[in-house]
Formats: C-alpha cells, sequence, structure tokens
C-alpha cells in the first residue's frame, strides 16, 4: 500500500465480524482458525487476553479483539472463532472473533486509507479501509495489535 | 570429497584442542620449564594443524604449523617460554578460535592471513635460536609456499578431471557387446579419491565391493592387484557391465569415504564399433559428468566451468549450518535403547489385553501395565536428561584464560580459583549461562577487587582472589561467583539510585540493604565511576539477570563491606519436564514445581497470627508468611470458608512461605511449555503445561511468589 507497483498486488483478506463491524486481517498472517475451546486465565494478565489455549500440544494465549478495542465484552456463540495468528517463528496468538465470514481479494485501489485521528488509540491498529461489494472493511495492522507489549508494561508500572 | 561430514567432528574437536592449550599454556606461563605440559602442548597443536590441513583450511594450518615450530624448539630445550612468547602464542589461539567462528558461521575459514602473528612467532624463533636459527624460519615460508602451491594445484588438477581414456582387450569388447545386447549397460567410470585419504587401496576396495554388488567389473586401469597393493595414483577406472543406470553406480561409488569425483560415461554399440577410445568426444562428457556431480550448483557455471569453480559456488550457495551436537556416552545409548525396548513390550501388552475378551483381566491388567509403563517413561525421561547433561567444565574452563588477560589489561594481580566444575547441567542451560558468568567474573575483576596498592594498604594480600564455586543443591545447581575485594558500599548505591531518580531519597532512607544491592540489578544501573573497556556500561547485571531468569533461574547479590562480594546464581538441573504437585484453587488448577516444596500443612484458621497486619503461621519454630493463592492470582472468590487450611511450604534459597491452596490434586509429571511472549506475565507464571484430558494448567513460580 506504500508503494504503487504497475501490476495491481492483491492481497486476501480473511473477513472476520465484531457486533456489526467487519474487519480484514491479511491471510499471510492467519495459521489456523479454531473453534471456541476452553480457555485457561493466566492471572494478572493484560486485561484483553482472556488466556491461553491447548492448540495440539502448543500454548497458544488468546485475546479478545473486542475488549482490545474497547467493545462490549465477547458472547460466545455457535459462530464464535478463534483465529490463530502467526507473526514469526514459534510464536502463535490467538483472536476471539464473533464470526468468520470469507476469503476476499483486495487489490490496491480498492484499499483506502483510513482518516483517523493520529492520537485516536484504534488507529494504529488499522492498516487502512478496504471497499468490498459496497460494503466496508476496516483492515486489522496486526503487528500492531499484538506487539505492544512495552507499553502495556509502561501503563501498568 | 566432501568433508562437510567431518565439519562438526573438526569444530569440536578444534574447541577442545584449543581449550587445552590455552589451559597449557597458562600452565606454562606459571612453570616455564614443565616438560609434560610442553609435550602435551606439542601434541594439541600437532592434532590441530593436522585437522586443519585435512579440512582443507590453510591459512589456519599454516598459523597452527608457525606455532608448532616453536613449541617444538621449546621442546627440545632450545627456547625458553618467555612472557613475551607466551602473549604472542595467546594471540595465535585468539585467532585460531577466530577462525573457528568464521568456520562455523560459513563453512570457510575466511581470508584473514594474520600475517603479524605469523611473522611474531617467527622473529621470537630468530631470537631464541640465535644465530643458528636457519632452518627453522627457513621450513616456515617453504611450508606456506608449499601450502599456497596445493591451493593452487588443487583446482587445476580438479579441473582436469573427467574420464580416462582405456583400453580394452578384445575379450573384454565382446563381453561388452553381449551385456549390451542383454539390455544391459556399461560403463567406463573413473574414481578420484581425495588426496588427504591415507588407506587407497582400502577405499578402492569398498569402491570394487560396492561395484561388485550392481554388476560385474570387467577391466580395471591401474590392475585390480596393483590397485590392491596401492600402486596407483589418486584415480583409477573401470568398466562396469550392470543393470541399474549411470546414477545409482555413480551414488554408490561416492557413498564410498573419501571418494572426491565420480566420472561415469555410458560404453554404446557405436562406440564399441568406433573401437579406439574416444579422445575427441571424451573431453565435453567428462565436463558433464563432472558438473552433474556438483549439481547442487545451478548448472549456470555451464558445461566450461571447472569443476574447483562450481564446487566454490557450491560453498557458498549452502553454508553449513553447523548443528549443536552433544557427546553422548555409549553406555547412556544403551540405556535408551533397552528403555525404548521395554517401551514397545509394554505397547504390545496394552494391544493383547484390549484383545482379551475377559473383562476381569483386562481391568487389573490394564492397571498393570499402565504402571509399567510409567516405569518406563519416568526412567526414559531421566535417561534422556543424562543425554542432554554436560559438566559446567566446558563453560568454565576458558575463564582461567580470561581472568589472566584481565589482570594483565588492568594491571592487578588475581588469581581464579574453581571448584565442582564436574557439575552437570543441561545442554541448553549450558550453552547460555557462559556470557552471564563471564559477565559476573569480568565484574568481580573489575569492580570487586582494588588495585593492588590498596590491597596492600588494607592489609589484604597483593594478590586478587575469584572464586567460582559450583555444586548440586537438590533439584538446583548453584553457581557462586565470590570475590575478597572491597564488597557493595550501599550507600553509594542507595545515592545513585537516588541521583538517577530510580527511588526517592525516602525509599533510599528506609530501604534494607538487600533491597539495595538489589537496585543494582534494575536496568542501566553501575556504579562505576568512570566507562572501562571491562565493565561499566550500565548494561550488565539487569541483563544478567534476565538471561538466568530466563532460563528458569535467578541470582542474587551478598556483599560485606571491605571483604568481598558473592554473585549467587541458581539454576534449575532439567528444563522441559519436571515433578510437580497440581493443586486446585476455584475451578482453576496450577502446578507447583515439587522442587520448591518443602512441606504440605494443614493449618487450622484459628492459628493464624497477625505480623505487620500480615498472615503468619508458626511452623516448628519458624514463622512463614501465609500468602493467599486465591488473592494473589485473582481467582474469584467464593463463599468457601473452611475452618483449616491447606498450605503448601515453599522455599526459596532459605525464606519459606506458605501457599495457601483449596485441594491437592496430586503428584504429575508435566512438561513445561512456554505461554509465549505476547501475554503479560509478572513472573508467577513460570509456564504451562497440558493435562491428560487436553486442558492447560499454568505452573506457578514459587521464586517469584515468595
Amino acid at each position: 500500500m506504500e508503494e504503487h507497483v504497475s501490476s495491481k498486488e492483491i492481497k486476501q483478506y480473511i473477513v472476520v465480524k465484531l457486533g456489526n463491524e467487519q474487519y480484514g486481517i491479511d491471510i499471510q498472517y492467519v495459521d489456523n482458525i479454531v473453534r471456541m475451546q476452553r480457555i485457561t486465565r493466566v492471572p494478572k494478565a493484560q486485561e484483553y487476553f482472556k488466556g491461553v489455549i491447548n492448540l495440539r500440544g502448543e500454548i497458544v494465549p488468546v485475546m479478545s479483539l473486542r475488549l482490545k478495542f474497547g467493545l462490549d465484552p465477547d458472547e460466545i456463540t455457535g459462530k464464535t472463532r478463534i483465529l490463530i495468528l502467526k507473526l514469526e517463528q514459534q510464536s502463535l496468538v490467538g483472536i476471539i472473533v464473533d464470526e468468520v465470514k470469507e476469503v476476499v481479494n483486495l487489490d490496491e485501489d480498492s484499499i483506502g486509507k483510513g482518516s483517523y485521528d493520529a492520537n485516536d488509540e484504534r488507529a494504529m491498529y488499522l492498516a487502512g479501509i478496504g471497499k468490498h461489494n459496497d460494503g466496508l472493511i476496516s483492515l486489522l495492522n496486526i503487528a500492531g495489535i499484538i506487539v505492544e507489549k512495552e507499553k502495556e508494561k509502561e501503563k501498568e508500572a | 570429497m566432501d568433508v562437510s561430514q567431518y565439519l562438526e567432528i573438526f569444530i569440536d574437536e578444534t574447541k577442545e584442542h584449543l581449550q587445552s592449550l590455552n589451559e597449557q599454556i597458562l600452565v606454562l606461563e606459571r612453570e616455564p620449564e614443565n616438560i609434560d605440559t610442553i609435550n602435551e602442548i606439542f601434541r594439541a597443536a600437532h592434532s590441530l594443524k593436522g585437522m586443519a590441513g585435512t579440512m582443507g583450511y590453510k591459512r589456519m594450518q599454516r598459523l597452527t604449523h608457525d606455532m608448532e615450530n616453536v613449541f617444538s624448539e621449546i621442546r627440545n630445550g632450545k627456547m625458553k617460554a618467555s612472557a613475551k612468547l607466551v602473549d604472542v602464542l595467546f594471540k595465535g589461539l585468539d585467532a585460531l578460535e577466530q577462525y573457528l567462528d568464521v568456520i562455523v558461521n560459513s563453512g570457510d575459514e575466511g581470508t584473514e592471513d594474520n600475517e603479524d602473528i605469523i611473522k611474531a612467532l617467527n622473529d621470537i624463533l630468530n631470537e631464541g635460536l640465535g644465530g643458528g636459527a636457519a632452518p627453522a624460519p627457513a621450513a616456515a615460508p617453504a611450508a606456506s609456499v608449499s601450502a599456497a602451491a596445493a591451493v593452487a594445484a588443487q583446482p587445476a588438477s580438479e579441473a582436469e578431471m573427467g574420464v580416462k581414456p582405456i583400453k580394452l582387450a578384445d575379450h573384454e569388447k565382446s563381453a561388452i557387446s553381449k551385456a549390451l545386447t542383454e539390455k544391459m549397460h556399461a560403463y567406463t567410470m573413473t574414481v578420484y579419491i581425495h588426496e588427504s585419504c591415507i588407506l587407497k587401496a582400502a577405499r578402492a576396495f569398498l569402491v570394487f565391493k560396492a561395484l561388485e554388488e550392481l554388476g560385474t567389473v570387467i577391466h580395471s586401469e591401474p590392475q585390480v592387484q596393483q590397485i590392491e597393493d596401492e600402486h596407483f595414483d589418486l584415480d583409477f577406472t573401470v568398466v562396469l557391465l550392470t543393470e541399474a543406470d549411470a546414477e545409482t553406480a555413480k551414488k554408490k561409488v561416492e557413498d564410498v569415504f573419501e571418494i572426491k569425483l565420480v566420472c561415469i560415461e555410458e560404453v554404446t554399440q557405436e562406440m564399441m564399433a568406433q573401437d579406439s577410445p574416444k579422445e575427441n568426444g571424451e573431453p565435453e562428457k567428462a565436463k558433464e559428468a563432472v558438473s552433474q556431480k556438483e549439481s547442487t550448483a545451478p548448472s549456470a557455471a555451464g558445461a566450461a566451468a571447472s569443476a574447483g569453480a562450481a564446487a566454490s559456488q557450491q560453498k557458498t550457495a549452502n553454508k553449513p549450518v553447523v548443528n549443536r551436537s552433544v557427546r553422548v556416552d555409549i553406555d547412556k545409548l544403551d540405556d535408551l535403547m533397552n528403555l525404548v525396548s521395554e517401551l514397545i513390550i509394554a505397547k504390545n501388552g496394552l494391544v493383547s489385553i484390549n484383545t482379551s475378551d475377559i473383562e476381569g483381566i483386562r481391568e487389573s491388567g490394564f492397571n498393570e501395565q499402565i504402571e509399567y509403563l510409567e516405569r518406563i517413561t519416568t526412567n526414559l525421561h531421566q535417561s534422556v536428561m543424562k543425554t542432554r547433561m554436560v559438566p559446567i567444565e566446558n563453560v568454565v574452563s576458558r575463564f582461567p584464560r580470561m581472568i589472566r588477560d584481565i589482570s594483565k589489561k588492568l594491571d592487578k594481580k588475581m588469581e581464579l580459583y574453581m571448584s565442582g566444575e564436574e557439575t552437570e547441567l543441561d545442554r541448553t542451560v549450558i550453552d547460555e549461562i557462559g556470557d552471564p558468568l563471564m559477565h559476573m567474573l569480568r565484574n568481580a575483576a573489575d569492580h570487586g577487587l582494588e588495585s593492588n596498592e590498596e590491597r596492600i594498604k588494607a592489609g589484604k594480600p597483593e594478590v586478587g582472589s575469584i572464586f567460582l564455586d559450583a555444586y548440586q543443591d537438590g533439584n538446583n545447581v548453584v553457581i557462586e561467583v565470590r570475590d575478597d575485594g572491597k564488597g557493595i558500599d550501599v550507600e553509594k548505591v542507595k545515592k545513585k539510585a537516588v541521583e538517577k531518580g530510580t527511588i526517592t531519597p525516602e525509599q533510599a532512607a528506609v530501604m534494607t540493604e538487600k533491597e539495595a544491592i538489589d537496585l543494582l540489578f534494575r536496568p542501566s544501573f553501575s556504579t562505576a565511576e568512570a566507562i572501562s573497556d571491562l565493565s561499566g556500561r550500565g548494561v550488565g547485571l539487569d541483563v544478567v539477570k534476565s538471561k538466568i531468569e530466563a532460563l528458569g533461574g535467578d541470582v542474587e547479590a551478598k556483599t560485606v563491606l571491605g571483604a568481598g562480594t558473592t554473585f549467587i546464581v541458581r539454576l534449575p538441573l532439567t528444563l522441559a519436564i519436571i515433578q510437580a504437585l497440581m493443586v486446585e484453587l476455584g475451578n482453576e488448577k496450577y502446578a507447583i514445581p515439587l522442587g520448591s516444596i518443602q512441606t504440605i500443612e494443614d493449618v487450622v484458621v484459628s492459628k493464624i497470627k497477625y505480623v505487620q497486619t500480615k498472615e503468619v503461621i508458626h511452623l516448628r519454630g519458624d514463622v512463614i508468611p501465609l500468602i493467599r493463592l486465591r488473592s494473589v492470582l485473582d481467582v474469584p472468590e467464593d463463599d468457601f470458608n473452611p475452618e483449616s487450611l491447606t498450605v503448601v511450604i515453599v522455599a526459596k534459597g532459605d525464606k519459606l512461605a506458605g501457599l495457601v491452596v483449596d485441594n491437592l490434586i496430586g503428584q504429575q509429571e508435566i512438561v513445561i511449555k512456554s505461554i509465549g511472549k505476547y501475554i503479560n506475565n509478572n513472573k508467577m507464571i513460570g509456564g504451562a503445561t497440558i493435562l491428560g484430558d487436553g486442558e492447560v494448567a499454568l505452573i506457578l513460580d514459587a521464586n517469584a511468589i515468595v
């Protein structure tokens, strides 16, 4: 999105729902999608981290996107899913979403920069806005959402 | 020949030899006349040279060769080990270590010639031997010239390689024609043996044996008898009749050790017709065969490229990433094998019980087998852990050398005393613990010990002492780094902390000595007034602490002003699998490592006393603070108010604490897993484990809670 290449680059996004809003997650980060399962609470963790799950023998921390974005707490339904994201080697992290809808292809032209206030904390969670079939999809900046440890720590200190 | 398979061994052994050289030269410095040491040094240097040569590391070989020359003169009594010589030798060892590092990273020795060291060595040789030194220095350049020549010669000779023309007798030709009509293949094959091969005949024999498995060798040049008597250069050519294809035959021969190159060419009817060995068509084909051998390197080089170029290309293309290896006693492996056999028997036992019809037998047999299985897995775990254990000697043996260098650099007299080098730790811990220990030793040498004059003034022996003691303590290994220096000035630490704004003056006033010392482990805190080359940049103890904590250990410091400082590092004996007590808090399950548990007590609520509004219990003369895990871990409260509490008494060092839990589930062997770096944990959670039912339970780190 930063640079314009002559041949339009098409990226695939997984579209998920949180309440009424649609969010897009770059498919290259998605390792897996699993059903809701029992989450073991981790004491003193960040509030939006619901705990850890056992993903085929791996311990994976799971965060609630809703809590992270300051929305109402999750209501677990049959459609609730955990998206397992992989940012770097051997460090998975799960995010809870209300529903996984579809996979869409977005080319650069249909992605616009959001006009957010720079001070808005949520702005750093977004990589842009995608237009798809009349609907708008907020594209998530996965790295911004997950890698925020330092800042959180400062806050707590 | 591809020597990469020996690379690991080479690296391991070179490290050992370098280490032993380091140690021995240190001894030599102190006892220049010790003939055993000199012999030992000579041997190590000699093997080092041999190994470097075998692996084709010419620069390394040259340097060791020159060092060996010096040793040899010392050994013959013609020279004395002077302080200057020792310094140069150490420089040489450092250079060799650098070569080794480069080799580990790239598989190649790099391009550093270290001419200055070689020159220094030769100068010393000249000086030491006076006028009669002519032969030794002459030998050294000669050696280097020959080494250079060898380098130059190698690519050239490789380029010439191909299938050598041979002359066939009539009956051989007819045999080939007959074979060809019977749908067999005939190949002419030239096998090149590596220059460094010692037992050429044996290798050739293995080649013949391999070929005879595939078909019949009808002709060889030179003749078989001559080959067996080792009357041949580095290559021989054979004609093979076989049903297998060229690749298989080639592969088979290449599998033999120390074979450098195999060139193969099919003999066809037309060729037979043309009769004489085909001089013209040959080179083309040969080159093809060569590039085939180097097929891992993309054929971009083209057929015209020499094999030498292809080989070097290949070297840069796939850098050998050297695996970390552990040397394992064969007995330990036998143990493992036995246990695995037992495991299989146990599995078979389960299978047969499962197919049994009678319900009773099924039930009891099942339990029996489970117990059996449990015994085996426990033993298996122990055995595997044992194979991972490495004596701490591997890391600490380089420290005496380091202290010597520091001593010279700082112009302070000091001596390092080590004990418990045989204490074993897990390989992963050993790999990581080196840097923190080194750091602490440097600290001790640089900040801990006073200068020579100060020591004399304080009435201490002029030579400062640093101690490194390792020993096992229960499930932990303790490593102590102690010095008899000036100790830590607690007031100075506090003052500094206040200046830096780490703490407020009020905080400083009420701080205990221990708390003040803990300040040293905070990031960017250094009391050294001047930044020295060695330490004092403010990245120090905090890094040490975080590194040790990452290994599941902890570090603390004790100090007596004027008498010295002790850093105590406590490390878990094993990682990954531990025995733990499973406890319940509300409906959550937690594991407490058994290693930190002292006892489990039932405490009647009315017996709880209060000290400074904190709950304590009195137990066999100790006053033990109670920690309500429920509130520490934010477990939802319920209206459960029993008359007595179950208290798990845990220890950290000599500090005790009682953890209040709801229920005990039992002892269990658990596998420790990390909970990842994204989720914030405040150190109370040492990790997580997966229980039998797939549920995740968190592991409490008693050290962080106490």
